[in-house]
């Protein structure tokens, strides 16, 4: 019976691996859209879309988004919406704005103006308890999510309205725009590398990050692959597999060169690629990240399981929370200032672009990876017709329709198999 | 005769697997047919075939009802020509009512304006037709299962059924309802009305069925004709698994040891209706190495039993004390109580079980996260490992560990989900109805787990409906009824007839 264990070759294994097609095919089939998409707009806007300074506003631009897509996904996987961070954000952002720009106190009757370094931790803790807030309703009393964060989207965006009163509140210190506006420290900037390089303004310390990224996600990628292939694991074939990392690898490297071309690489694509990385980490390697897609898949089995379904679907409420604080900071740096609208609607690109991704809106299902490239796809396109000109109306038209079409794709290709 | 259904040459392909190669059925006018097998040998496929789930073109073969070559292309035209399949899952929607469950879809209507005066006496007519005696009125909700069933049947004919199919009719009916049931396919019968029926319970088979066909992998075995031939539960079983099945449940040498577990006055009230006891009073125990068996009819209170006291996942109030190897332990929680070494398999694997959209490793890991992880990172490469220890001790067939629990087989998802919790160490495993729909080849090595199980010093503690199955595994046998332990009996000295006179007894009915 030994034997058993181990998957036997022939005829069986073809079908793992005719299955593992199918099942991989859609992130293939995501890559290669984003891929086209990309091609597209570099076409029709003559080369602009990917200029250096343009791929910097795209990351600059897209930055949230991603972040708050980390967040959507455990809630989605987890069975669950979240209407209210785009109010969240606004809200963060307009609180931390009076706090950091300062504000009279009618009583002792003084000015208060707080630091932005002790801002940040507040908001991001307002940010977490506003989730803890709404987790608390859907988790414990039972209340569907939808309705409990389209009252929170209703209730933060009506506050951040009557605490701004129309107004824009800032500017801001110099340090906190940074989280935004700032760059990584270069090469150029020590005034010891001067010889060098001499006048060239390019960025060799944002190439290098790059090319060590590149380095690093083939090696780790090549050592998962042939670890799993001796386990006699399931392992995609490796024309696939080199293919698919050459791709991401030769990604990284033109979007740092690009980068490297204007400013270097914006601080906040540090912040987005550090958390990329963290929760791709816990959703596939740590119990807490398994133990949330179990909620999702089957919330009764997993609960019978010995799992606190309760207080798991709270915890992706406080960590949407935590993050679309941390959102409303970025956005609230790169405006410089706070603003009733602020983050309006964000939430649509959000969610838009974790099912673009392959997140199942019944739950269970939805990855990391999708996730990021989806939030991308997202902003590709609105930066792209942005500056090939398209009307903002006609924009939504077109994003609707993706949204549309990679959803049907998906179920499309669930009921064929 | 002549025949009201051929089947001809019937052969159905999923990716990767042949679910039907090649199978022939006859059904003759006005018969009860029969068709059992193993799980996965293509009942279910077959009758998905026959009444359009997998319309014309997504199969090889031809149907041939009532003399005319038939081309479904989804059930309403199979329903059509009168072709009703009532599936193993019912398909009643739970909040309306009786009438507009019978009617849904069907509704007797003049441009979309409901004629209920119609609707509601011709549910009455319906109803007394199948012996239910509710009103129209009465939500599904509020039924029970046998009830229900009652008003599936009820639906079909509602739709001038001339062929129904009954998948599995029975799994989830007590004794006397199933009896019911059988009856009412009989006196179709007499109506002329043919019936094709899905079951493993061959003693019914045997009871009513006109002809028998059996599918094995995928082909047809044979057709047995019940009236030039006495039949046999011995007979189809060889022909069902290619083998003689000489001896249903293993052998074991019981090694009782000491009381490993004890509940003392357990009380518990409904988790809707506060007051309302649904548990009154229930002491238990077990010892290492025993296999107890709870007996009991439908709706006895054995799963809520077992579920409250489970982390109390069931009910409200609940009282009453649970002692582990003489310690008491806290079983306020499921969490408490896994950690207290009890572990429960639910009766309904699918819905409370599985994470059918993950693989089996995922699954079988599920229920003992902290023994593959350290500091709440999971190990790869221990997973992979204890998943494959398990998928070959219980003999999981699959093409892998990865491989979807969605796409297993009946009793080889009851054994994932065994696995699930065998890897969780529980000192006290509950298992609710572990062989319900399951094959007769598995069933067996379900019982061989158990048993194995009982011999490394667990307690176990099986609850079921099949009495056969109870006086074939345990020791030691509780009967339940209407919340109390009504009687207790070693197994030895346990018969079906002794079980069913214990619950009897309460109801002053002693023959």
């Amino acid at each position: 019976m030994k034997h058993e264990a181990i998957a036997t070759p022939g005829p069986e294994q073809a079908r793992v691996r005719s299955g593992f097609w199918k099942d991989s095919l859609r992130d293939y089939g995501l890559l290669f859209s984003l891929l086209v998409i990309m091609g597209f707009f570099y076409f029709m806007t003559d080369g602009i879309s990917l200029a250096p300074l343009n791929v910097t506003n795209l990351i600059l631009q897209n930055s949230y988004v991603v972040i708050m897509a980390l967040g959507m996904l455990l809630i989605i996987v987890g069975g669950n919406i979240d209407l209210s961070i785009g109010s969240i954000v606004g809200f963060v952002g307009a609180i931390a704005a009076t706090l950091m720009v300062g504000f009279h106190l009618p009583w002792p009757d003084m000015d208060v103006k707080i630091p932005w370094q002790i801002v940040i931790p507040l908001s991001l803790l307002l940010g977490a308890a506003i989730g803890a807030a709404q987790g608390y309703f859907v988790a414990f009393s039972k209340i569907p999510s939808f309705i409990v964060t389209l009252g929170g989207m209703l209730i933060f965006r009506g506050l951040t309205g009557n605490m701004l009163l129309g107004q824009f509140v800032g500017p801001f210190p110099k340090s906190f725009q940074d989280i935004s506006a700032g760059f990584i420290p270069d090469f150029t900037d020590f005034a010891s590398f001067k010889p060098f390089l001499g006048d060239s303004s390019f960025h060799w310390g944002s190439m290098l990050v790059g090319i060590i990224g590149a380095v690093v996600l083939i090696y780790t990628g090549v050592r998962r692959w042939s670890r799993s292939r001796a386990q006699a694991m399931e392992t995609e074939p490796f024309a696939l597999f080199i293919g698919k990392n050459a791709i991401f690898a030769l990604l990284i490297l033109f979007f740092s060169y690009q980068l490297a071309s204007y400013k270097g690489l914006p601080e906040v694509l540090i912040i987005m690629g550090v958390l990329t990385l963290i929760y791709a980490f816990v959703t596939t390697r740590m119990t807490i990240g398994r133990r949330i897609y179990a909620l999702g898949g089957n919330r009764l089995a997993a609960q019978l399981s010995g799992i606190r379904t309760e207080r798991l679907t709270f915890l992706t409420f406080v960590n949407m929370g935590l993050l679309a604080g941390l959102a409303g900071l970025i956005v609230a740096a790169r405006l410089n200032s706070a603003t009733p609208s602020a983050g309006q609607s964000f939430e649509l690109d959000v969610i838009a672009a974790c099912f673009i991704g392959g997140a199942s809106a019944s739950g269970g299902v939805g990855k990391v990876m999708g996730v990021v490239i989806g939030a991308f796809v997202m902003g590709v396109m609105n930066n792209g017709m942005s500056i090939y000109g398209l009307g903002i109306y006609w924009q939504m038209v077109v994003k609707g329709i993706v949204l549309l079409s990679a959803v049907y794709i998906d179920v499309y290709q669930k009921n064929k198999g | 005769m002549n025949a009201i259904l051929e089947m001809r040459g019937i052969s159905k392909s999923f990716p990767g697997v042949k679910a039907l190669r090649d199978v022939n059925l006859v059904v003759k006018a006005g018969e009860i047919h029969a068709i059992c097998g193993e799980n996965g040998a293509g009942k279910s496929t077959l009758m998905k075939v026959l009444s359009g789930v997998y319309p014309y073109g997504s199969y090889e073969g031809e149907i041939v009802y009532k003399g005319e070559e038939r081309r479904f292309a989804n059930i309403a035209s199979s329903e059509h020509v009168g072709i009703i399949i009532i599936h193993q899952e019912l398909a009643l929607v739970p909040l309306l009512s009786i009438a507009e469950n019978i009617f849904l879809g069907n509704e007797p209507a003049t441009f979309g304006v409901i004629d209920w005066g119609a609707a509601f006496s011709r549910t009455r007519e319906l109803l007394q037709k199948v012996g239910l005696k509710e009103s129209p009125n009465a939500l599904i909700t509020n039924l029970g299962v046998g009830k229900q069933q009652l008003v599936e049947i009820a639906k079909a004919l509602a739709k001038k059924v001339q062929l129904l199919i009954l998948d599995e009719p029975t799994a989830s009916l007590n004794e006397s309802d199933s009896e019911a049931l059988l009856n009412l396919l009989l006196e179709f019968k007499a109506q002329g009305i043919a019936s094709i029926l899905i079951s493993h319970k061959l003693n019914e088979l045997a009871k009513v069925a006109d002809s028998i066909t059996v599918l094995r992998d995928g082909t047809t075995v044979e057709t047995i004709d019940c009236h030039t031939e006495k039949i046999s539960e011995g007979r189809i079983i060889k022909s069902m698994v290619g083998r003689e099945m000489s001896d249903r449940y293993p052998h074991r040498e019981p090694d009782i040891g000491e009381v490993l577990f004890e509940v003392k006055d357990w009380r518990v009230e409904h988790p809707l209706h506060a007051g309302r006891e649904v548990i009154k009073g229930v002491s238990l125990h077990v010892k290492r190495g025993e296999i107890l068996g709870i007996a009991g009819l439908m709706g006895s209170g054995r799963t809520e039993f077992a579920m409250s006291v489970f982390g109390r996942a069931y009910g409200r109030n609940v009282t009453g004390k649970v002692f582990m190897e003489g310690r008491e332990i806290d079983v306020s929680s499921i969490q408490k109580a896994v950690a207290g070494g009890i572990a429960y398999v639910t009766e309904d694997r699918k819905s409370l079980g599985l994470i059918l959209n993950e693989d089996i490793k995922n699954n079988v890991t599920l229920a003992n996260l902290p023994g593959i992880a350290w500091r709440g990172v999971i190990d790869d490469h221990k997973e992979a490992t204890v998943a494959s220890q398990y998928r070959g001790m219980l003999n999981i067939r699959s093409s892998s560990i990865f491989q979807k629990t969605l796409n297993l087989s009946g009793g080889n998802q009851q054994k994932v989900v065994l696995s699930k919790w065998l890897f969780a160490h529980p000192q006290v495993l509950i298992l609710d109805e572990p062989t319900r729909g399951i094959d007769v080849g598995a069933k067996y090595e379900i019982y061989t787990i158990i048993n194995e199980l009982a011999s490394t010093g667990k307690g176990v503690i099986v609850i079921s409906s099949e009495m056969p199955e109870l006086l074939g595994v345990c020791d030691r046998i509780y009967v339940m009824n209407e919340g109390r332990f009504v009687d207790e009996m070693p197994a030895n000295e346990a018969s079906q007839e002794k079980i069913m006179a214990s619950i009897m007894k309460q109801y002053g009915a002693v023959q």
